[in-house]
This record gives structure tokens, sequence and C-alpha cells, in this order.
């Protein structure tokens, strides 16, 4: 790749884009010379297809949240959207001859597609509203999807693709039914591969650092900034925070279709607000804005519940007291203080040395040893 | 007859609605935070009357009463150890904050009282089951009477309340302007506590009269009527008491009439749907105040 090879002469955030798809590449080669290995357990390797998905999604919600600084409550909608479609998609095409590779492109564009245009919809009611009105619509959207996915059934047969909300497709004895309304979809094929998650995950990265880089971004930071001050120097607020909008439900429709395939049945309640809000908690808990601490926290947090799962119901109390802990350790401006000071302690910065015996309150101690 | 037995019905959920509504937007109004466990207050609150009826034998009005004062505890509680440390640090801390104690509540009362959903007993059981109007033909209940007085009565109180006490002054000062309270000699930090607690008991009170009606009580029963209720805060214009009446009661007559007539699968998506709308068209909600933006 020619970005590598030139790495010093970039600019530097090219320098960071690069070194960001060199972390998730290696990731993933690791990941993936233990599996071949034996040395991740079978539960870790049922994960690994989620942790991808839910990586897409706190990366793409972050643009929103983030970038753009406004609330999202509904993010699991566009997951959802993308996921059935994924899903209507890739049986769909189940007859057809097409590789599972195949199929699984097709449905994760697809998917993208849709969400993408749910967002644009969406986008343009929601976006004129502020703050935490702005936030209430979104739950309200991303619960008026997970109602309408409760009523849709879609089923296909030999006289093509048939798609209604209710149960009466009048189907062939040879069809099949697809989406079958509150009880979701059933004996999906499940073609999603950790390697696909990889790739998608590498694209969403891509497509999310480059915006964040561009002309565009930039237009989006500065309405989240100020909006006022953005508009006066004519930029069209709606415009950028639409298209951030638009990008992000795109790609959660593009992680929705993997996280769909990864299971052979799929309920339409799965996407409701809970799931939102783990998506949001992700991003909130790696730092707002900042893609890579969503990344971590994304992985971490798919992690730990399976891993803890024989603490059976001490499992969510924990994690809800964890969550409460670290957003008051990491937010609460005294312990912030008080751990910044911990860390000049045992990092300190300066070039003194560190054994010399600093005074308790300083945070600089220049010239005391 | 069968549209006016909705109606009641509706009138009924919504002043449930408005009463969770208000704890809701008092609670918005002073601290600026989405209370997300709000709804699990009201939870608790049907689980400690639930608990006092049925294990400690309580008359039905004593276990009321000790649900209000758990609640309020739990709602002081809850505020000064999960959301003061986090005062004035943004809107998005406080909310992931509030979010873990809804998990909080929710898997504790799991493991208390179990996921299988205990049968609640009404607080009106003593009444007879209801009455019939026009020969039959209509039937309310107890449950739907009491509650719309139970609603009317919470209104007129906390309007009293705020506009008539000193207490409720300083909270209507708090939620004004936080700095120049201060700076007139409340104590915010004491009257922010005031507000959870008084938010805290109007979901005790909200949840044994929700579950009076719908008797099956879960872990997970305050989620969803608290997040109506949230939609009704903001329907209504959150911050203002008229506003999250008239927001709950909408949104219940809404809700009941939708599953009634239009779709019983898709009352969630109505309700949602004019909540939208109205925003649409009045983006601070229907009672709301304009906020004008400054340079």
């Amino acid at each position: 790749m020619k970005t590598r090879l030139r790495l010093s002469k970039l600019p530097p955030y090219t320098k960071n884009a690069a070194i960001s798809y060199g972390l998730v590449t290696a990731a993933f080669v690791i990941v993936s010379l233990l599996k071949a290995a034996g040395m991740i357990s079978s539960s870790l390797q049922g994960q690994l297809v989620p942790i991808c998905c839910y990586i897409i999604m706190a990366i793409s919600l972050n643009l929103v949240v983030g970038i753009s600084g406004e609330l999202s409550l509904g993010h699991a909608g566009f997951m959802s959207a993308g996921a059935f479609t994924g899903i209507v998609i890739s049986g769909l095409l189940e007859t057809s001859g097409l590789p599972e590779v195949g199929r699984l492109i097709f449905a994760v564009i697809g998917g993208a597609i849709v969400a993408g245009i749910f967002g644009f919809l969406i986008g343009i009611p929601v976006l004129r509203l502020r703050g935490d009105y702005l936030a209430i619509v979104t739950l309200a959207f991303g619960e008026i999807i997970k109602n309408f996915m409760n009523i849709i059934y879609a089923g296909k047969d030999s006289t093509g693709f048939h798609l209604k909300t209710n149960p009466e497709l009048g189907l062939e004895a040879t069809g099949r039914m697809l989406l079958n309304g509150p009880m979701g979809a059933t004996q999906v094929q499940r073609i999603s591969t950790f390697t696909a998650g990889f790739i998608l995950v590498l694209i969403t990265l891509f497509v999310v650092q480059n915006i964040m880089n561009s002309k565009q971004g930039r237009a989006i930071m500065a309405c989240r900034d100020n909006r006022i001050a953005a508009e006066s120097i004519g930029l069209n607020v709606m415009k950028y925070k639409l298209m951030a909008f638009v990008v992000s439900a795109t790609l959660a429709g593009m992680g929705g279709a993997l996280f769909g395939l990864n299971y052979s049945t799929l309920l339409p309640v799965k996407f409701n607000f809970n799931t939102s809000v783990l998506i949001l908690v992700f991003v909130v808990l790696g730092g707002v804005g900042n893609i890579w601490g969503g990344i971590i926290a994304a992985t971490i947090l798919t992690i730990l519940p399976e891993a803890f799962r024989q603490f059976a119901d001490y499992r969510m109390l924990t994690y809800a007291i964890v969550l409460i802990l670290v957003m008051i350790g990491t937010y609460n401006p005294a312990i912030r203080a008080r751990l910044g000071m911990l860390r000049d302690k045992i990092f300190p910065s300066n070039k003194e040395d560190p054994k010399a015996k600093k005074p308790r309150w300083r945070k600089s101690g220049k010239g005391v040893a | 007859m069968i549209f006016l037995s909705n109606l009641i019905n509706g009138l009924s959920l919504g002043s449930v609605y408005a009463i969770i509504a208000l704890g809701y937007s008092m609670v918005y109004g002073i601290s600026k935070m989405l209370n997300f466990a709000h709804g699990d207050v009201i939870m608790v609150g049907a689980y400690i009357s639930f608990c006092g009826t049925a294990y400690l034998g309580l008359p039905a009005w004593l276990a009321l009463i000790l649900a209000i004062v758990v609640c309020t505890a739990l709602g002081m509680v809850i505020e000064g150890l999960a959301y003061r440390p986090l005062r004035g640090t943004g809107s998005l801390a406080v909310l992931i904050t509030a979010i873990g104690v809804s998990y909080f509540l929710q898997n504790a009362a799991l493991i208390i009282w179990g996921s299988a959903p205990k049968v609640f007993s009404s607080l009106f059981e003593g009444f007879g089951s209801s009455i019939s109007l026009f020969d039959g033909e209509l039937t309310v209940t107890w449950e739907a009477i009491f509650t719309l007085i139970a609603a009317i009565l919470v209104m007129i109180g906390m309007t009293l309340f705020t506009s008539r006490t000193k207490a409720g002054k300083a909270m209507r000062a708090v939620s004004e302007d936080n700095g120049a309270a201060q700076l007139m000699g409340i104590n915010v930090n004491t009257t922010i506590s005031m507000t959870f607690a008084i938010g805290s008991a109007l979901a005790a009170v909200a949840g044994v009269l929700l579950c009076s009606s719908y008797p099956a009580l879960m872990p997970t029963t305050g989620a969803m009527p608290g997040i109506k209720a949230f939609t009704a805060a903001v329907f209504g214009g959150i911050g203002s008491i008229p506003g999250a009446m008239l927001g709950g009661i909408l949104i219940g007559v809404i809700e009941i009439l939708g599953r009634a007539y239009i779709s019983s699968e898709l009352s969630d998506a109505i309700v949602f749907g004019v909540l939208i709308i109205v925003l649409l068209v009045k983006p601070t909600g229907l009672l709301g105040k304009k906020m004008t933006e400054k340079v």
C-alpha cells in the first residue's frame, strides 16, 4: 500500500488513519491465529461477529453523537432495518446459486441502503429539533421501527417475493417465510463470518475517518461546536447534520445486516431501546468522539458479560454498578483531578528523577529535585 | 358506549402517565437531565406495596404509604450517590449514569423478587370490581375512577406547592437559574434532593395505581411506562406541570384509542408518531416555553 510506504511524509491525520487500520488488521490477524491454534474458547468464538457488529455500531453512532454532537437514542432501529433487509435479501438469493460471500455482500449493501433511506427520511424531521427534544424523537423513531418490524411478513415462492402487513401471504406449498412478524426471522442461513466483520469494520473506520478529516467533516464539527457561528459563515447546518446522520444510519444498516446473518433466528424486539442504549454506552464509555475508545469499549463490554456468565443474576447487577462507578470516576471533576495527580505521581512526565520526593500538592515539581 | 369505555380506560392510563410525567418533568426542569431510572422507581414502588400487602399483611393504604416512603428515600439516595457527583458535567454523562441506575434497579428487583410476574392485588379491592352505568352497557372500574381522581389531586397539589410554598418557589428558582438561585441564598443541593424526593414519591403512587389496573408486576414493568411518561412530558412541554398532565392524559387516550380502533400492534408507533408530529409543529411541546437562543 502506498500509504504505508511513505508514512513519515504523510500529514498527521493520514498517518493516524493508517495506524488505526494497521492496529485493527493486527488485532484481526492475532485473533485469527489464536482461533486457528484453538486457543479461543467456543463461547468467545461465537462473540467474534457480534463484537465486529457492535464496533461498527459504536463507530457509526460516534459520527452522530461525537462528531455531529446530537444525542441519538434510536440507533438500534437502523440496525434492525439493516438486519431484516439483509436477511430477506440473503433468503431471496438462497436458490440463485450465488456463493455465500456474494450473498453476504448483496445483503450488506442492501441493508446499508435501506437503513440509509430510513436515516434520510427520519433525519429530515429529527434534525429540525435541538438537544433533548431531538434525543426523544430518535427514541420515538427507534420504537416505531421496532413496531413496524413486528407487523411485517415476507415470504417467497416460485411466483416471487411477497411483502405484507398480515400473515396471509398466500404462499405456495414450496414457498418459504422470510419474516414472520413478531416471530422475526427464522431458519436464517448463518453466512456472516469474522473475516467479513473485520472488512466491514475497516470500511466503517475508513468512511468515518475520511469524513472527519474532510471539508464536510470539519463543517459538521463546526456546526456542533457553534451552530450560530457556523450558520453565519454560510454553512448549511441542516445539510451537514443530515449528512452525518445518513452516513451513520447507512453504516449501522451494514453492521445490522452482518448481525442478522449471524443468527439462525432473530426477533424484532432484539433491537429495542436497550440495544440503542447499549451502543450509546459504548460511545460514552469510550469517550464521546473518540473512535478508538468506542472500539475498545464495544469489545470489552461485549466480552465481559459473557465471561461473567457464571455469576448469573449478579452479572448485570455488577455491570450496572461498574457502569455508574466508571461514569462517576471519569467525569466527576474532583475524582478526575485526583486521578490526574496520581498519574503524575506514578508516571512523572518531567525529566526529574522519579525517585525524588515531590511535594504532595504540586503537579509539576520542576526544580524541586 | 364502547368508545366511552375506551375513552375512560384511556383517561385512566393517561392519568398514570401524567403522574409519572410530572415527576420526570420536575426532575428535568431542575437538573436538566433525562432520568431514565424514573420508570424503575415506579416498579420498586409497586413491589414495595406488593410486599406490604402480601407478606406483611398491611392494609392497602398503609402499603401505599410504605411504598411512598421507600421510594422517596430511594430517590434521594439515587440523586445523592449517582447524580450529584456528576452535576455540571454535561448531560450525556448523567444520562448514562441514569441508565446504569435503571439497570441496577431492574436487576436488583430481579434478584430479590425473581422474574416471574407477581399478581398485584388492587388498591381498591374493597370497593368491589366495577360499577355499571346505563343498564350495564358501560362498566367503569373503580381503579379508573380513582386513578383519575388521584391524578387531578396530584396536579392541584403540585401547582399549589410550586406557586404558594417557599420550597416550591425555591424549586422553580433553581430550575430557572441555578446560579442566581444560589446567590439568593437558596440551598441548591437540598432543593434538587427535594425535587427527586417528590418525583419519586409520585412515582410510587403511579406504580401502585398502574399495577392496580394492570396487575402483572415484573422487574421490567416500569420500563415502558417510564418511556411513555417521558414522551408525555416532552409532548406537553417538559418542565411544565399542566403540560405534563395534558401530555400524559393525551398519550394515554391516544394509546388506548389507537389500540382499539387502528391496530393493537401499532399502538406504540401511533403514540410516538403523534409525538413526532407535535414536536415538529411545536418544537418545545404543547405547553412548553419558547426558548430564545443567545449568540
